[in-house]
């Protein structure tokens, strides 16, 4: 089983791009056997327990934004330059990976309104390879935080990775301060970013734009943090605690504003942009 | 007494050659010193054509040795005076990230850098060079102190990554090295940062996000460890070898793909051989970096180090 597989297997719920209708599925949280295009209707989120699965990019940007909102063209960046391959050939991985997505690459962006306040929405999909930063989503980050600053609007970024592309090597890790030069001119411009993280987000996106928001909202249970878990188990040899890296286990300890639930998302964000008007130019 | 590498084999069995020989030479009349010669020369040949072809393994072997130069000694060989500041004013002191006022030829720099020690005990002190977020965060309150009064920032970057701990994820890790990016990117003075070890991921770029950065010849740089990618990607970590020949990891790789931007030679047989000769290559380095820096505006600086990071990966 290669790298893809494993992860799309380990995937309570593989994103198709048709739905079937007639399908039940089982929560991976509680186990009730929910009515496939129920369970698409309500977001993603089970009706019985409020468990939330992981939302494409489209149906997230569909969530967020209000209808008629447009979509970024997906930034063209150097491909595969390190020529890089373990068991499998990057660029096989990268093509697999987009025979199964809509999408070319892990980051998509809306801009439109967010009910009808100007915003500028970026998604990362975990279903693309892990949601995981490389110099596509790097590139793609910075074109929706341009978009915001041509249009002087909010930049919103809904986070998803189980960190950088390692097949990208130091490519990816530069990634990390890319994207905060742009996170840093937003501010200069006194315009709000928002980070929205999702379930999981980890390593160094969360090491770099999802932790420099001027407001952190997160969803409910989403597994949130830099070091992996197995990673910190090696280290300290002892039993993490409980709830350790859940969104509600980062509100206690300081490091998001609020957990929102998937349904009171948009309102939320609705009411966080009224209060963080575009600065006046100083 | 050095501690030889695993591929350093034929060079200890040589050296060792010559020190037997020297021993059994002491208080004898027989003239060996030809034959000590010709010894050391091969040995020396050997170890500058095995360090000549290093793979990115090997050298980051080399990049870990435990008699590698540290902070501290960089400090005592390559800067006239060093003042350590100490504390993030917010939680505690972190020894895995040492930082201070220093003076380099003259120059009066702000120097930080990750410090893994040298002995058993040091090492735990220092935490092996692992920082906390109160490590990043005391590097983020130097830097906007240097930025304030106008000292250049100078970072020594030698760190396997930040810690990983429940105490630092609960305080922030994550936070903590994003700011310190941010905080490098936001600088209105030069800045020069050093890959003089382990360039360890996120635990690394939140000290070398600056517009130079050089890195010493048998230094590695990388997103992750050869060992942590061959386990997810290959999922044994014994295909570390092959991790970090796919990864690209080596200053001549990196130079080349544009990340950094200059090497420093390293004394034959890498900078634990002579600590001393190595800080002193660094300094001189350093020095002539930060002069090129020095006649440049704070816009013009940021610009620099905006459009360093915003070209990667375009086409
Ligand atoms: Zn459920």
């Amino acid at each position: 089983m290669n790298w893809i597989s494993r992860v799309r297997n380990s995937l309570p719920f593989l994103p198709k791009r048709e739905t079937p209708d007639n399908l039940w599925i089982k929560c991976p949280k509680c186990h009730e056997m929910l009515f496939q295009q129920d369970y698409e209707d309500n977001w993603r989120v089970c009706q019985h327990c409020e468990h939330h699965g992981r939302l494409g990019a489209d149906r997230r940007l569909q969530l967020l934004l209000d209808d008629g909102f447009s979509m970024l063209p997906q930034p063209e960046v150097r491909e595969d330059p390190l020529k890089f391959r373990d068991s499998k050939k990057y660029v096989d991985r990268l093509k697999a990976a987009r025979a199964a997505n809509p999408h070319r690459d892990a980051f998509s962006v809306g801009s439109g309104n967010i009910d009808n306040r100007p915003a500028v929405v970026g998604v990362q999909d975990f279903h693309f390879m892990g949601g995981s930063m490389g110099m596509a989503v790097g590139q793609a980050f910075c074109a929706g935080a341009q978009e915001a600053l041509d249009r002087g609007c909010a930049y919103i970024v809904v986070t998803a990775a189980g960190g950088a592309r390692m097949q990208e090597g130091i490519l990816s890790l530069m990634q990390m301060p890319k994207a905060t030069v742009m996170t840093r001119r937003l501010k200069s411009a006194g315009l709000p970013y928002i980070v929205v993280l999702t379930d999981p987000t980890t390593g160094g996106v969360t090491a770099s734009y999802a932790m420099l928001g001027d407001v952190h909202i997160a969803e409910p249970d989403a597994l949130i943090g830099f070091a992996g878990q197995r990673v910190i188990q090696d280290t300290i040899r002892e039993s993490l605690p409980e709830g350790f890296q859940r969104a509600e286990y980062l509100h206690k300890h300081g490091m998001v504003d609020m957990v929102v639930h998937r349904n009171r998302l948009r309102e939320t964000l609705a009411t966080v942009l009224d209060y963080l008007q575009p600065a006046k130019a100083a | 007494m050095i501690a030889y590498l695993e591929f350093e084999k034929p060079v200890a069995q040589l050296e060792a050659r010559i020190a037997e020989l020297r021993l059994a030479a002491e208080g004898d009349d027989v003239d060996i010193s030809g034959e000590l010669s010709r010894l050391e020369k091969k040995s020396a040949s050997l170890l500058a054509s095995t360090y000549a072809a290093l793979t990115p393994w090997q050298k980051t072997q080399v990049a870990r040795h435990p008699s590698r130069p540290h902070f501290r000694d960089f400090v005592e060989h390559a800067f006239e005076e060093f003042v350590p500041l100490g504390g993030d004013r917010l939680y505690g002191e972190d020894e895995a990230i040492l930082g201070g006022f220093a003076s380099l030829g003259g120059r009066r720099v702000m120097l930080i850098g990750h410090e893994k020690g040298h002995d058993t005990q040091s090492r735990i002190r220092h935490n092996f060079g692992m920082g906390k977020p109160e490590g990043y965060r005391k590097a983020i309150r130097l830097m906007e102190l240097a930025g304030r009064f106008g000292l250049p920032v100078v970072t020594l970057v030698d760190t396997s990554g930040a810690f990983p701990g429940v105490e630092a994820e609960e305080r922030g890790q994550a936070e903590a090295i994003a700011r310190s990016t941010e905080a490098c990117l936001a600088l209105p003075v030069p800045m020069v940062a050093t890959i003089v070890g382990e360039g360890g991921s996120g635990g690394a770029v939140a000290l070398a996000s600056a517009e130079r950065v050089v890195m010493f010849e048998h230094a590695v740089y990388s997103v992750i460890s050869p060992e942590g990618c061959a386990s997810i990607l290959w999922r044994t970590a014994e295909k570390a070898p092959d991790a970090a020949e796919a990864m690209k990891v080596t200053a001549q790789q990196l130079l080349q793909l544009k990340i950094i931007d200059r090497i420093v030679q390293e004394p034959k047989g890498g900078a634990h051989r002579d600590p001393v000769e190595a800080a002193q290559s660094l300094g001189r380095i350093i020095g002539e970096e930060l002069d090129a820096l020095s006649g440049k505006t704070s816009a013009e600086l940021r610009q620099q180090r905006e459009e360093r990071y915003l070209q990667i990966g375009t086409l």
